[in-house]
């Protein structure tokens, strides 16, 4: 019997030692990560959520942060740097990781602001030429394929993303997101961001 | 005919005797008055029309929001449509279909109901005169069957050529629509859906009842492959 859970000690401990290179390299990788965006990968601002992200979004931000084509100033101070060694394979193992997490809202909107933004979400304001975000990033703000999930990101990211489309930075996406927050007020922005902060 | 020297010396006459008569003081004033109406009337008219072209130029960007910087079409969460090149009159159907509930579509429904007629005249006639490449993305192997159930229809089943109302070139005609570089999943979505999409509104029938037997005849991979075939076509 001893001898049995000897072995099968030694076994265990040489299964670690010889699959330990890859899993260690992972998980250090991980917790780089979660170091800035919390151990749950819920955000900890200023770095938004990871958890639930569309898996193709990460995958695709972090390349245009490898090639420094994101380029607003917390991409620059903080995620240049971050993503510099990371490789496509990398970048798609992490995606994945990040989307398997269950996302947790943020809730830290402005409450009296919910009504309005919800509106603007989910109908567009036709006679401001605003569209309808439902459109393309789905009922419950969860994104899809490489339209990232906004629901539950937390308020300060969503008003900074929205309010950088129009200040000249190379946004990782082109159109439509300039044309379409150039419409937005600085009051619909606030809204927009309330409203998505609370949303599971 | 008479000399310039004549036709001069009679102007001369003219502007003399309109300077005795604009001497009177109420004449000077009124014509002043109506100087002043004039350049006016001028400045509003040309306001009126640039803001109606501003109108209309931020209306376009609007809709390109959703339908692509060409009007080429979008995948987001839900296949947003190729409007570019698309027949005005069907597009102008489409715009009222969403006013008069004939077309359920609550987002559509919002864009439409306060469009003017001069607007939707405007935005049909813009966006049938642009001609982006198809955005693709529908699979390759699907192509060929897709041709043929287009081109020849199914006599088997009754369901004729595509080509015969659509066009060889699946370019559409008046209310017919162009199908010609079209989404791929929005063409799908479409005709699986089409009874619960389209002529929804009974009290005004329209043209859509002319397609219902069509999409309910075409079995799932037959619409893929339809779908892939014209989603290809310049």
């Amino acid at each position: 019997m001893r001898n049995t859970g000897g072995s099968l000690a030694i076994l265990i401990v040489l299964c670690c030692a010889f699959f330990a290179p890859t899993a260690r390299g992972e998980n250090l990788a991980i917790r780089n990560c979660t170091w800035c965006h919390g151990g749950s990968a819920s955000g900890y601002p200023p770095a938004p959520a990871l958890a639930g992200q569309r898996p193709q979004y990460v995958e695709k931000q972090l390349a245009y942060f490898h090639s420094r084509t994101r380029d607003n100033p917390f991409a620059r101070q903080y995620m240049w740097g971050a993503a510099r060694n990371i490789d496509p394979q990398s970048a798609r193992n992490l995606a994945l990781y990040f989307a398997s997490l269950p996302p947790r809202a943020a809730n830290d909107g402005v409450p009296s602001l919910v009504g309005v933004g919800q509106t603007i979400y989910q109908e567009g304001m036709p006679e401001a030429n605003i569209v309808a975000c439902v459109v393309c990033h789905g009922p419950n703000a969860e994104g899809v394929r490489d339209i990232p999930r906004l629901g539950g990101l937390d308020y300060s990211y969503l008003k900074r993303r929205l309010e950088q489309w129009n200040q000249g930075y190379h946004a990782a996406a082109g159109p439509p997101m300039i044309s379409i927050a150039s419409k937005l007020s600085d009051d619909q922005i606030e809204a927009l961001a309330s409203y998505l902060s609370f949303v599971k | 005919m008479r000399s310039p020297n004549s036709l001069q010396a009679e102007r001369k006459t003219t502007a003399r005797s309109r300077a005795a008569t604009w001497k009177s003081a109420g004449l000077r004033a009124g014509l002043a008055a109506g100087v002043l109406t004039l350049v006016l009337v001028g400045a509003v008219n040309a306001q009126h029309r640039i803001s109606l072209s501003g109108d209309v130029q931020a209306k376009i960007s609007y809709c390109k929001d959703c339908h692509g910087v060409s009007a080429q079409g979008y995948n987001g969460y839900y296949p947003i449509p190729r409007l570019a090149g698309q027949q005005p009159e069907y597009l102008e159907n489409q715009l009222r279909a969403f006013i008069e509930h004939r077309r359920t579509n609550n987002i559509m429904f919002n864009v439409t109901h306060s469009l003017s007629p001069a607007m939707i005249n405007a935005l049909t006639a813009h966006f049938a005169s642009l001609h982006p490449p198809p955005i693709g993305g529908a699979p390759r192997q699907l192509v060929a069957t897709g041709r043929k159930i287009f081109e020849d229809g199914m006599p088997e089943v009754n369901i004729a050529a595509c080509a015969a109302c659509h066009g060889p070139d699946a370019t559409g005609s008046g209310q017919i629509p162009r199908l010609a570089g079209q989404l791929y999943p929005y063409m799908i979505k479409t005709l699986n859906n089409w009874d619960k999409e389209r002529g929804r509104n009974p009290t005004v029938p329209d043209a859509s009842a002319i397609m219902s037997p069509v999409a309910h005849s075409l079995n799932k991979s037959q619409i893929e492959a339809v779908a892939a075939f014209v989603s290809t076509l310049r």
